[in-house]
């Protein structure tokens, strides 16, 4: 595990049935994309968040592979339709393999 | 287009990798096509991707290569009948084509993405979509990736 | 005064007869205040628009430009029509105050005889005659390019601008030189404005959420009316990033339908777009979106003396500088304009009179630096002038002074579109110089840069004016060059529209992989190093005395 702490953003955490939710996140990494060379002529090794899901209540909502052209502090924005309540799993997995988590529960009537 | 690449470059420095003097490996010539052809090809399984459904919306001009806002969106009623599977972004003139994939479920509900990318120098950004049933969707644009300045 | 006025009513007796709002004052064979604002009132709403005044608090001579070339859908259309063209567009008498006012045509005399336009005192004037004509109808909009680009405006961070604009009550308004006084200073200002600082197009980077009120909702004639601002959507790309590091712009069509959308839903009965977007990118905004009556046009700086109509849309265009004074009187009735009638009223100084309060205010910001900026530093013996697409005289002397007080092969001068006209025979003071260069970022480096960098910038510029796509072009004219001769193809595909590059001091070709010494201005580049370019000015005049540059024989334009 990583100490590196996410952070999240509902526009609601509250909702109707139906009702979309927006979810905004932002994770501090470095994004190195494995393209570029230091001054001394060396490959500076590729160090990136390959992948992010999101699953509620343990099944899988919006997911994104994700390769070196992807900014650095990566931000993933989406939207989805509140159809239960629970838990919001957030999961950023960089190339050496440390998980990032977090959670948010959100509550639908 | 080199002088874009040295423009990124440098903009990776202040923003990126600190006090590392970088350079891109490879120094493929300028509109050197990347992987992007192949990625596409593999993508639509054989299917002859359709202009339609994808909304892709990127600046026209980039005010920092180093980070494009993209806002990317599927017109889906996104049921267990009809949904969205996946969603792959390629750029056709960075040193990979590739960008990012999002993947949805019908548990989703909207098919809508929202990241930021790296575009190496002005190029086309293509969007991809792969419905249910197989069918691949598409939209591009163009971004401009512009020395700046000299304006106004 | 009586002469210059008894001039001007012989000078537009002569002028024909011509159509529009124009012609009332002129076909009555008089210069004076009533006839330039006579206007025939119509329907419920009057939106009053100023725009791109840059710091002009007095009046001004300003030379519309004599090349302004547009593309793809643009090539031909207004306001890319100029000089004689222009005039028998609208059917203007060459000689007369339209002439005058709205072309480059025999400048330097015409200025003699009618004198400078523009000052925010006779502004004022203008906007409370058509308050008190029409009370509660009027909406006052400023388009933006208000708060830099004058010394004053510099050294008080605009603080001038804000007092004196303040006077005139403004509803709203949009910004961008506005932004390069920093991101801090900005909601400064914008905190104890008074009134709102509009920009739908602006958001936060990190969150992606709106950094400032995309709309207005204002109630006039019982027409509710709603104001949606944007900026100028290349702000952090034309001028330094890292002046505004946390913001992004861009034109962002959809949320401008979205903010449209709203605007209906929550009662709209005419929806105005307050834009700093650029004339061409306004034009394919309105053929392209929904449900918008009037977009204020601003940024390139056109004036046009008739709005522009694109399917249901009217584009409006007040010029810059404080040169006109747009008034648009509409008739508003169940969410549609059924008519409308449009005066682009031009500001000759000499003839509408100073308004008391503001001349007040005007003294007050000038006084402690009224003998400084009076100074007289040199004298053209030709016309200067700056607007245009390519270089004009004013830079021509910028440039010359960058390569002699920078020791410099090659100079590069930006391609602004403010800064003010001096008439032959004119003396030169630092006021003048400010006028031209005054801004937050005024550096004159040096540095080499290789030939085929230099042939890359020019492309980069050239592709930013005249990219046929409006959506892909900033609106500032062509980087300027002095010791550098160069040929464009208006209309070739980005990245092969310069050619036949030579540095003047040798007679050379431009060499791709040789170094120059290149000086210029203006860089976006944070931490750039060197004199404000209004010394490195000084100090050439201070050896010079007189200039007298001759139009620029050394950029040749091809599909023009």
């Amino acid at each position: 595990m990583s100490d590196v702490k996410p952070r999240i953003r509902l526009d609601k955490k509250t909702a109707q049935k139906g009702d979309v939710i927006e979810v905004k996140t932002l994770v501090s990494h470095v994004m190195e994309s494995g393209q570029r060379r230091d001054s001394a002529g060396n490959v500076i090794p590729r160090k990136i968040i390959n992948k992010f899901t999101v699953d509620l209540n343990g099944k899988p909502l919006f997911s994104a592979d994700i390769e070196p052209a992807v900014s650095a502090n990566p931000y993933m924005q989406f939207r989805f339709k509140a159809q239960e309540s629970g838990t919001l799993t957030f999961t950023w997995i960089d190339d050496d393999g440390t998980k990032i988590t977090a959670q948010e529960k959100i509550t639908v009537s | 287009m080199r002088r874009s690449l040295e423009l990124s470059r440098r903009r990776a420095l202040t923003l990126g990798a600190g006090a590392l003097a970088a350079t891109m490996i490879g120094g493929a010539p300028a509109h050197a096509k990347n992987d992007s052809d192949e990625l596409i090809k593999k993508f639509a399984g054989g299917k002859e991707p359709v202009k339609g459904k994808v909304k892709l919306d990127l600046p026209e001009i980039a005010e920092n290569g180093n980070t494009v806002p993209m806002n990317v969106s599927v017109e889906s009623p996104m049921t267990e009948q009809s949904h969205v599977t996946d969603l792959m972004i390629v750029a056709d003139a960075n040193p990979r084509g590739g960008v990012v994939t999002f993947r949805f479920s019908p548990l989703s509900g909207v098919a809508e993405a929202n990241t930021r990318i790296r575009l190496a120098e002005t190029q086309n950004v293509i969007a991809l979509a792969k419905m249910n049933d197989g069918s691949v969707f598409m939209d591009t644009k163009l971004v401009k990736v512009t020395i700046g300045g000299c304006g106004g | 005064m009586t002469t210059r006025r008894e001039f001007l009513q012989i000078a537009a007796a002569a002028a024909a007869i011509m159509p529009g709002g124009w012609s009332r004052s002129f076909a009555q064979q008089r210069l004076a205040q009533d006839d330039l604002l006579a206007f025939e009132p119509l329907g419920n709403v009057t939106l009053v628009h100023v725009t791109d005044i840059h710091g002009q608090l007095r009046p001004v001579f300003f030379r519309e430009p004599s090349a302004n070339l547009g593309v793809g859908e643009s090539r031909a259309k207004p306001p890319h029509v100029t000089g004689k063209a222009f005039l028998d567009l609208y059917r203007i008498a060459p000689g007369s105050p339209a002439a005058y006012a709205l072309t480059p045509e025999d400048f330097p005399a015409l200025a003699k005889a009618y004198g400078r336009m523009g000052g925010l005192d006779r502004i004022a004037t203008v906007v409370k005659a058509i308050r008190a004509e029409r009370g509660d109808r009027v909406v006052l909009l400023d388009g933006g390019d208000t708060w830099q680009n004058s010394y004053t405006s510099l050294v008080s961070k605009g603080q001038d601008m804000v007092e004196a604009m303040k006077l005139l009550k403004p509803d709203a308004m949009v910004g961008h030189w506005e932004f390069t006084l920093g991101a801090e200073r900005v909601k400064e200002i914008v905190e104890k404005l008074g009134f709102p600082f509009l920009g739908q197009n602006v958001r936060d980077n990190e969150w992606n959420e709106p950094a400032f009120e995309p709309m207005a909702m204002l109630e006039r004639g019982s027409v509710r009316i709603a104001v949606i601002g944007q900026a100028f959507p290349y702000t952090p790309i034309a001028n330094p990033r890292w002046m505004m590091p946390n913001w992004s712009f861009g034109i962002r069509e959809e949320e401008v339908q979205a903010n449209v959308d709203k605007a209906r839903k929550d009662g709209a009965g005419l929806v105005v777009l307050l834009s700093h977007n650029g004339f061409d990118v306004d034009r394919k905004l309105a053929s392209r979106l929904r449900g918008i009556d009037v977009i204020l046009t601003a940024h390139t700086h056109d004036a046009l003396p008739e709005a522009v109509r694109v399917g249901k849309t009217l584009l409006v265009a007040s010029g810059s500088h404080g040169k006109f004074v747009s008034r648009l009187d509409l008739d508003v009735r169940d969410g549609e304009v059924r008519d409308y009638r449009y005066k682009l009223i031009p500001i000759f100084s000499d003839a509408i009179v100073s308004d008391a309060e503001m001349a007040a205010k005007i003294n007050e910001i000038r006084e402690p630096h009224g003998a400084m900026l009076a100074e007289e530093v040199g004298r053209t013996e030709t016309l200067l002038y700056r607007r245009g697409n390519f270089n004009g005289t004013l830079d021509g002397v910028i440039c010359d002074a960058l390569l002699s007080e920078r020791d410099a092969e090659i100079a590069l001068s930006p391609g602004f579109r403010w800064g003010n006209s001096l008439l032959p025979g004119q003396a030169i003071t630092r006021e003048d110089v400010y006028n031209a260069t005054a801004m937050t970022y005024p550096a004159a480096y040096r540095m080499t840069m290789t030939g085929a960098r230099l042939k890359e910038i020019l492309e980069d510029v050239a592709d930013n004016l005249f990219n046929p796509d409006p959506y892909y072009q900033q609106g500032g004219d062509m980087v300027r060059v002095g010791g550098l001769a160069y040929t464009i193809e208006v209309g070739k595909p980005m990245g092969s529209r310069i050619s036949q590059l030579r540095v003047l001091r040798t007679g050379q070709p431009l060499e791709a992989e040789k170094e120059y010494v290149v000086s210029g201005w203006a860089s976006v580049n944070e931490n750039t190093e060197g004199p404000p370019i209004w010394d490195v000015v000084f100090a050439h005049l201070a050896k010079e005395k007189v200039v007298a540059p001759r139009e620029a024989e050394h950029v040749r334009v091809v599909g023009a």
